[in-house]
This record gives C-alpha cells, structure tokens and sequence, in this order.
C-alpha cells in the first residue's frame, strides 16, 4: 500500500493526515466533554494510526516506476475489505433493532442501545458503509478497467475512501453518543458533513481526471450512472444539510430550512438518495459485471440512453410522494406522484434491458451462484420500482404510508437490490482483483446464495403482510363511526412477523458472514492465476483480449 | 473493430465499441416500452388538467376538478362528526345510570371504550387493564381512590399528583430515607404489615417482633392506613390487609416501599380527551371488574 507511494507522496499523505490531526486536536480541545470532543479524539486517533502506517514505511524503496502503467488496485482491495466489515456491522445492528422490536428488553436499559439510536447506525452502517464502501471500490475499478487508464492520483483515492470512512465512523458514533440532526439518512452533524463535502468534491474530481485520461473513444454507460452518483449526492447532500451550529464547540446545529420546506427539502434528499445512491449507482455496477460476468453485449445502447435520463431527469421531481396527505400544498404532492408513475417506464426499461442481456447465458444463471445474484438483483430492482411507483399513487399510500409496507419496500430494494448486486459484482471482481483463478469455494458462493434469497423473501413477506393489516387496522371503523382498534392492537398484531422479520435478517446476516469468509480465504488460499496479469491499461494485446472472462 | 458486426444470440447489430471486452447492441427500443411510456404520459397529463398540479408564479393550476385535501378533510370529519352525533349527545347527556341501563349506548361503550383505553391507558395498565408492577389492575374490586364510574370519571379528570389544579394528591413519606424510622422499626413494621394480609407469616419466632411493629404502625403509618390497615380512599391510601398490591406485597417491596417512600402518578386526562370520552372510559374500565368471571 504505502509502498506503492514515491517519497514525494508519502510526504504529502503526511501532511493531508497532519492537517486532519491538528484538526482532531482542535475539536477536542474545543469540544471538552461535548460529543464533538469525543470525535475531535477519534479524529486524531485515525490520522496518528494512519500516519504509524506511512510513517513505518516511510524510508521503504521507491515504487517501481512501471507502477503507472498498471491499473490501481490497492485502494480498492481496501475498499472491498471496508464493504464487508461495514455490511457485518450494519446487517448485525439491523438485526438488533429488529429483534427489539418484537423483543423491547434487548435494549437493556441503556441510552446508547436504545432503539432510537441503534436504527440509524443500521441505516448508516448498511446504505453508507456497506453501500458506500461498495460504490467507491467497484467505480474505481470499472472506470479503470472502461477507459482503460489508471486513476488519476496516487494519493487522492486513499483520500476519498479513507476519508469517506471516517465519516461513517464519526456518523455511527455520534448516534450512539445521542449526536443526531433528525433528518433521516442525513443524521451527521455539521462538521461531519463539511468533512464528507471535502471528500465528495475529491472524489468528483478524481472520478473526472481518470475519465479525462480514458484511451477508450466513448464513456461507457457505467460511467454515466457513476458520474450522476456522484454529481448528485453531492448537491443533496450539501442542500439538505445546511444548517448553523449551536456553537463551534458543539455537535448540535440547527437547520436553515424550516417548517414544511424543511420537510420538503429533506424528502428531495431522501427520495434522491434513494436514486442516485442506492440506484445510479448500483446500476454503474450493474452495467459493467452483468456483462462481464455473463459474457453478453448489453441488449440494447438505444435503451441505456432512454433509461439513464429517463431515471434522472424524473427522480428529481418525485420526492414529494413521501409527504403525502402532510402539510405539503396538495399540488405539489399531485406533481410527485404524476412524476413518480412517469419513472416507472424508464426504470423497467433498465431492467429490461439488463435481462434481455442474460438472452442466450441464462444457462449460465442457472449453474452460476455469482450471475444469480446478479439476475435476483435485476428482478427485485424491476419489483421494487414497480411497488415504489404504485406507492407514490395518493390512495395507495393513503394505506401503505406510516406502515410495515414501506419497511418491506425498502428492504426489497435494499436487500434483493443493492446487495445481491454488490455480492454479484463482489464476487465477479475478487478473483479478477486479487488475480486469483476463482473463488475459494462456489459451493460457499450458493449457500450465500440460498440464504440471502430466503431470508430477503421472509423479510419481505412479513413486513407487506404486517403493513397490509397495519394500514387497514389504523383505517378500519366501527358501526358507530369510530375507530375499531386501538394502536398498541396493531402493535400486537405485529408480533409474529416482528418475529419473522428478525429471523429473514438474521438469515441474510448469516449469507453475509459466509462471503467474508469466503473471500478472505480466495485471497489467502487460492493460488495466483497467470491468465489474470493480463489485465493491465496497456498490455500490448488488441483491445477486449485484455478481458477478465468469467470462470 | 469491425461496425458491422453482428451478435450471434439475438443477430443485432453492435455498436461497434467495446470496453474491457464489453459490447452493447444497437437493439431498437422495444415498442412496448414506447406504448408505456405514452400511457404513463398521457396518464399524468390527465391527471394534471383535473387536479391541483403545477405552480405558477403566486399560485398553481388548481385543475377543474377544483379540489384541494384540506377541503376533503373538513369534509370527511364533518359527516364522520355527524354519523356519531346521535349516541355521542345521549352520552353527553345522560347520567352514568341512564347510560348503564341502555343497552346500544352499552355498546358504543364496549366498542369505543376498547380503542379509547388501548391509545390512552393500556401504556400503564395494559391491553387487558390488568396493570403490572407498579400500575393498579383496573379489573380487581380494589381502588384506591374508590370504584363506581363516577370515581373513576373524576380520579381520570383530575389525575393523581398531576398537573390539574385539584388533583387527587397522595404520597407515602420516605421514612427510613429521610430518617424518620431506623432501621429496626422499619424491620418490623414491615414484618407486622405483611402479617396482615398474610397471616401465616406470623409465626411463633417473630410474634414480639410483629408487637413492636404494630407499635410503630399504631403511631406512624395508622393516620392514613387505619388502625385496622384498611386504608382510606379519601386520601389513596391502600387498603394492607387484602391480596391488592400496586407495588408487591412480599416482605423486601415492603420494607423498600417504606423505607424510600411511595408517589404514584396518573396524569390529568382533562385537557386531552373529551368529557364524553371520559365517560365512555370510566364506564368501559368499571365494566373490567364487573364482567370479571
């Protein structure tokens, strides 16, 4: 890693990590006792354990110069090891808060473990650091490998994903120090935010410095969706997150937005993060393992072309839907849902087009646990746009709002979506990365399989079913005109799927844990593979032999 | 690479690029996709000419249905008021007996006595009105502040130790922490106590020790207790010698209740529900004991 680093780049890694120490430092004079010390304190703690690292190998030899002929992988090996560790964490900590759900005493009876605070290190811990972590390893490597060029830093990717770490850290223990702006999936204060902006804004320009650098005629589709990501959660995230601190040395701040365009602004956020996030992406990914894995041209470049500005230019305008029947002015809600059945259309037609593109491997789908994921990943994401469209309709969510439902919706998305494509694309991109001739074990591989599927559908199934019955329970009405159960009888009604929702966590939790595994042994156990060294910008050979082909 | 070439599977043309071994066909975009995206359109355009959608510079389109949610809620809770109208005034209305001896206001009681309860009082007392560790049971015959919708109705009102200006006040002094009895009387005033309602934990051994505590019970706790220990509803205070206990009736939860004191608290219910629904309340948590097997 830091060998990789000449001399002039390990000092300038230095001095970056001197810069965020004396910054730790001040935070945590400044903070005292106030959460923003205690994160002044992991802030220093993380650059001096950083700056042991390069400081060791300081005084190493320098790297080979051919290095920058080669593809930069060191970061992103990283990266796929920080994705795993994240998605243990998050999926264990959801499986918590839904065991405390059906069983409220696993709260022990302390603040930090309380629901409230356990819930967003779940959400945190899964979109940002599993999702997030997935996002920046896997854009670094299709946007290499697609424009045939190495990055365009040597010490900027280290930036982005370390620094992006921090701020996940320092977002997950602030929740359990009680640290929280109340806007949900933009819960980090003030000076995590300003951190993560700086981050962003490197990654932007990293990501645009290597496209620049690209030896390949035409930006390959991924790359599209990578850019929007990119692009677009930097502006959600700095509109949403504006807001004026308490005081320099404290965590706590106040948002500029107020009252229903509070609301407003944070539902923008939410809904686009939910696109450009958890759906842009993840499509990027998408684009580039499905047809590397299945070793099929993409059916139709017409169809990426509609589908791409189709899904951003409609998102944009679709997040009102989440404030249906509020507040919110009733045309501005007519003008999210109107928007948000119009996207359905181009949603499918990604879908669509990436299982047409399986026409003629589909034998493939049925040996190879690796493209099923892939292909379970295409077919919950067409399930779950379908359900979010038919959500954003008023009289559907008149029902579904405020329910299990949109648990269960979520999850769909979340689990059969952006999981099973980040462990498709995981376990495509290890052996390639690690240029090993496969993985550990494909029998491993199928059990994950198995066990992700079947705890994704015992999930899903249990929270539409207790959302159903919630959303009718609230609105059922007795002969005399009033309400016919109490909530806490909707509460009792949720026990056993609470129950069965914890269990299909658990399951998935599980098929998590048996990646790792697995992955930990490919790169320990699996011998070097010589056909893999091709895989290099430059390598001499017509462009495409240079292929990682599926195993 | 050649750009006339052509996929075997599906005979589509490619693109002509390739990235990292990459290929995408120049497939056409399906008609389906086209037809849906026009009814989706078409949908939405529908949607926009009859309903409130897009805004203009002061104001929004307001679509010729000419509808807006506010005035479908209004609505909405106009007739909902108007369908409950009539029971509702009778309630209103009608005295405590009056209502007991209609049978179909009985029933609004039951109904609507069964949602009102688990929104506002089973938190404390639980679903079935059974109370828990620390909260009365409201289907037992003991109360401590006496029984009968009329009492129940105003113990709702006014609360107990709350905020209401005439609330029901009770407190049980804390007399071993603020040093009122020492350690040995509280030992045994405990034990005496707890010989009241149950009567085999007085045994030969601890027949002087009961004495002593009934000393101390006759000139301390009899004030409010009773020199029998029956308790006083005019002030909360529990009757000992039953088998009713909000707090636990074993010898430690008493020696704790004494030595630190007891101040329970139920809120006023005055300002958030309705006297009509406090009626319904009081009648439907009477009709726990009563229907009691």
């Amino acid at each position: 890693m830091v060998q990789q680093l000449t001399s002039g780049e390990r000092q300038n890694a230095l001095v970056i990590l001197l810069c965020v120490f004396v910054t730790g430092v001040i935070m945590a004079a400044a903070g005292g006792s106030d959460p923003l010390g205690v994160h002044g304190v992991i802030v220093l703690l993380f650059s001096a354990g950083l700056g042991a690292l390069v400081s060791r190998s300081f005084y190493e030899p320098q790297p080979d110069p051919q290095r920058l002929s080669q593809y930069y992988d060191d970061p992103i090996k990283v990266g796929i090891a920080l994705t795993l560790a994240w998605g243990i964490f998050g999926m264990f900590m959801g499986v918590w808060t839904a065991a405390q759900l059906a069983w409220p005493d696993l709260a022990f009876d302390a603040g930090w473990s309380s629901f409230g605070r356990l819930r967003p290190t779940h959400t945190t811990g899964v979109i940002f650091g599993f999702g997030g972590n997935a996002l920046i390893a896997t854009s670094f490597h299709v946007v290499q490998r697609t424009s045939r060029a190495r990055l365009a830093g040597q010490v900027s990717p280290w930036f982005v994903l370390l620094g992006y770490n921090l701020f996940c850290i320092l977002a997950v223990t602030g929740y359990f120090m009680g640290v929280t702006q109340s806007k949900e999936y933009a819960e980090p204060e003030w000076y995590a935010d300003l951190w993560l902006v700086v981050v962003w804004v490197t990654f932007f320009v990293l990501y645009l410095r290597t496209l620049a650098r690209r030896k390949e005629p035409h930006i390959y589709v991924a790359n599209w969706y990578f850019m929007a990501f990119i692009v677009v959660v930097a502006i959600l995230h700095i509109v949403n997150n504006l807001a004026i601190p308490v005081s320099f040395s404290q965590a706590k701040s106040y948002t500029i937005w107020a009252a229903v365009q509070d609301a407003m602004v944070q539902w923008w956020y939410g809904h686009n993060a939910v696109a450009f996030f958890l759906t842009a992406g993840f499509l990027g990914m998408l684009y580039y393992y499905l047809p590397v894995r299945a070793q099929r041209p993409i059916f139709s470049y017409r169809l990426s072309i509609l589908s791409f500005w189709g899904i951003t230019f409609f998102y944009m305008w679709a997040g009102s839907h989440h404030l249906h029947y509020t507040a919110l002015p009733h045309w501005v809600q007519n003008l999210g849902m109107t928007f948000s059945v119009m996207l359905l259309v181009p949603s499918w037609a990604s879908a669509g087009n990436a299982l047409l593109t399986l026409n003629g491997a589909w034998h493939k789908v049925r040996d190879d646990a690796t493209l099923r994921f892939i292909m379970v990943a295409v077919v919950f994401y067409g399930l779950s746009t379908f359900e979010g469209s038919f959500m954003a309709i008023r009289p559907v969510n008149a029902l579904s709002h405020y329910t299990d439902w949109t648990v269960g919706h979520v999850h769909a998305g979340a689990l059969g979506w952006v999981a099973f494509i980040t462990f498709g694309s995981i376990y495509t991109l290890v052996p390639s990365l690690w240029k090993r001739e496969r993985m550990y074990s494909s029998a491993l591989v199928e059990v994950h399989f198995w066990l992700a599927v079947t705890g994704t559908l015992i999930y899903v199934f249990a929270m539409w079913n207790s959302g159903i019955i919630q959303g009718l329970m609230w609105r059922t009405y007795t002969e005399e005109g009033t309400l016919a159960y109490s909530f806490l009888d909707s509460l009792v009604a949720m026990y056993p799927y609470y129950i069965a929702r914890a269990f299909g966590g658990l399951l998935f939790l599980l098929g998590a844990i048996v990646a790792a595994f697995n992955i930990w042994m490919t790169v320990r156990a699996v011998p070097v593979a010589a056909a893999r060294q091709a895989d290099v910008p430059d390598s001499g050979l017509a462009p495409g032999a240079a292929a990682t082909p599926a195993e | 690479m050649a750009v006339e070439e052509h996929d075997p599977v599906s005979g589509h043309k490619t693109t002509g690029h390739e990235w990292n071994g990459i290929k995408e066909l120049d497939t056409a975009v399906p008609m389906g996709v086209l037809i849906f995206i026009v009814v989706t359109h078409l949908w939405a355009f529908v949607w926009w000419i009859l309903m409130p959608t897009w805004p203009l510079i002061t104001t929004y389109t307001k679509g010729i249905l000419n509808t807006d949610q506010r005035k479908i809620v209004e609505q909405d809770l106009m007739t909902a008021q108007a369908g409950r109208a009539t029971w509702m005034k009778a309630i209103e209305t009608g005295s405590f007996e009056e209502i007991q001896a209609n049978e179909n206001l009985m029933k609004v009681v039951r109904t609507t006595g069964h949602q009102l309860f688990g929104d506002n009082c089973a938190a404390c007392h639980g679903v079935d009105g059974r109370g828990r560790a620390n909260y009365p049971d409201l289907t037992d015959d003991d109360w401590l502040w006496g029984g009968g919708p009329e009492k129940i109705a105003e113990t709702m009102q006014l609360g107990i130790n709350s905020r209401h200006q005439n609330t029901r006040v009770a407190q049980m002094p804390a007399f071993g922490r603020d040093a009122m009895l020492d350690r040995t009387q509280i030992a045994n005033v405990a034990t005496y106590v707890h010989s009241l309602s149950n009567p085999a934990a007085s045994t030969a051994q601890n027949v002087a020790q009961i004495q002593a505590g009934r000393e101390v019970f006759l000139t301390t706790c009899a004030a409010c207790h009773g020199e029998d220990g029956k308790g006083k509803r005019e002030v909360g205070a529990p009757n000992l010698t039953d088998q009713f206990w909000v707090y636990g009736g074993d010898l430690q939860t008493l020696i704790n209740s004494i030595h630190g004191g007891r101040q329970g608290h139920m809120p006023t219910w005055d300002e958030r529900l309705t006297p009509a629904e406090i009626k319904i309340l009081a009648l439907y948590v009477n009709s726990l004991g009563v229907e009691k097997p």
